[in-house]
């Protein structure tokens, strides 16, 4: 039935199937890596046509549409800086009084600009590729965020690019907690859910006084996302396991199908 | 020319892949991302050898697996199954039509992610699986079903730009035949 040519085949294919299966984690990701070098060409290109056609734009731009644009971002930067400064003022107590309390002081977050350059080929995870590598210091679990809220973790690094879990991922859990009611609770993955934008919340606890458009951050627990980082807001709610916990549907803050930069926080 | 033509192929796979994991638009239109291998695949296994076949699948496996949270290997089973069963078979399959195309196609966008969930649950993983699968799946089948017919057609197109054209038919009619002997 079989020629010989197919019987080698069949058995080369299965060998190195059963290698690449076995491999230990950390070589599996050097290994995934590696491969994926060979599209970094194609992310090069595309990254270069993306600049030609910004350029391009701004080249089009009439000069009372950048002037007045130039105005609104002065203006812009004159109130963040006052808020920063605030900001920078309640930090410095907090800080103080963490310290008197004996607990570590918390530092500020150094969010760096990445480009998001692919998404998940696969209908199975919720993950993305970034053009921040471990040449500009991306480490595992470092937060992902938006201005409009926490988008996931870094959860492979290469050279040049990493690979980000989403939020509603198997690969990033994130404990939070409801902003108005201090209710703890998970987001876990995979969600039972296409819809990018909305994730499911169980609370620890039944928490009735949960109500829709209610804020969610994250709780600080676990060590992978610092405290505070917006997530969504609380869109309905309902009993779980015969009242002993509450399930809740949020709406993402961040938009995760229309994500071009995102910002990485570094410790 | 023979070489042009795997080539081609592998070439035309790694932009497949790529295109994969660009884009938003389709991909919120289809709710799946476009993927274009199985019916590559079924082209690759009528048209070439059994070594290509295999090559094929597996760079493609583990292109795909190197873009995505996926466990390295992990896509290359039923990707490769699919290519090793249709060459070894190709004999007993209407590989010439359009409709036997086209259903090849189907089942092939159908059952490759479906082999690779069930090797993803079977290895431990938790992937996303729901009712919105099935959707996923028939989405898949169908873009896959229409695109292999159109991989026929665009390579055999392309084949025949850098190959040689096979003869013309020998200008011979019956009518001209000259009868020898008596009738």
């Amino acid at each position: 039935m079989f020629k010989r040519t197919h019987y080698i085949v069949l058995g080369s294919v299965a060998l190195l199937l059963l290698v690449l299966l076995n491999l230990p984690a950390g070589a599996a990701a050097r290994l995934k890596l590696a491969v994926g070098g060979v599209f970094l060409p194609l992310f090069g290109l595309s990254s270069s046509a993306q600049s030609f056609v910004d350029r391009a734009s701004y080249d089009l731009l009439p000069r009372s549409v950048l002037v007045s644009e130039v105005r609104r971002l002065e203006q812009e930067n004159v109130t963040l800086r006052i808020s920063a400064a605030q900001g920078a003022d309640a930090l410095a107590e907090n800080n103080r009084l963490r310290t008197q309390l004996g607990a570590l002081p918390r530092g500020p977050w150094k969010p760096r600009l990445a480009r998001v350059v692919g998404r998940e080929p696969t209908t199975w995870w919720r993950t993305l590729l970034i053009d921040y590598g471990s040449r500009e210091g991306a480490q595992v679990n470092q937060a992902v965020i938006t201005p409009d809220g926490l988008v996931g973790r870094i959860a492979t690094v290469g050279f040049s690019h990493s690979q980000v879990a989403l939020i509603g991922d198997a690969a990033c859990g994130v404990s939070v907690l409801v902003a108005e009611t201090r209710d703890q609770g998970t987001i876990k993955g995979p969600q039972p859910t296409t819809e990018a934008g909305i994730v499911e919340l169980n609370t620890f606890q039944n928490s009735p006084q949960i109500l829709a458009g209610h804020r969610v951050v994250t709780s600080g627990d676990g060590g992978v996302f610092p405290k505070g980082l917006p997530v969504g807001s609380v869109l309905d709610t309902r009993p779980a396991s015969a009242g002993l916990y509450t399930t809740a549907r949020l709406r993402l803050g961040a938009n995760l199908n229309r994500l071009e930069e995102v910002w990485v926080l570094q410790p | 020319m023979n070489w042009l033509s795997p080539i081609l192929l592998f070439l035309v796979t790694w932009l497949a892949v790529y295109a994969q994991s660009q884009g938003t638009f389709l991909r919120d239109f289809l709710g799946a991302p476009p993927t274009l291998l199985p019916a590559l695949v079924v082209y690759a296994a009528f048209t070439h050898g059994v070594i290509v076949v295999a090559l094929l699948t597996t760079l493609a496996g583990l292109w795909v697996d190197s873009l995505s949270g996926s466990r390295v290997g992990v896509s290359v089973p039923a990707l490769f199954a699919l290519g090793f069963l249709l060459n070894t078979r190709q004999h007993l399959l209407l590989r010439e039509q359009r409709y036997a195309q086209f259903w090849l196609g189907l089942a092939g966008g159908i059952a490759v992610p479906l082999v690779t969930a069930g090797i993803l649950q079977f290895t431990g993983k938790d992937p996303a699986f729901g009712w919105f699968t099935l959707r996923q799946l028939i989405v898949l089948g169908l873009l896959n079903g229409v695109a292999c017919p159109a991989c026929f057609l665009l390579f055999d197109r392309l084949r025949g730009m850098f190959e040689y054209q096979p003869a013309d038919p020998v200008p011979y009619g019956m009518n001209r035949e000259m009868k020898r002997g008596r009738n």
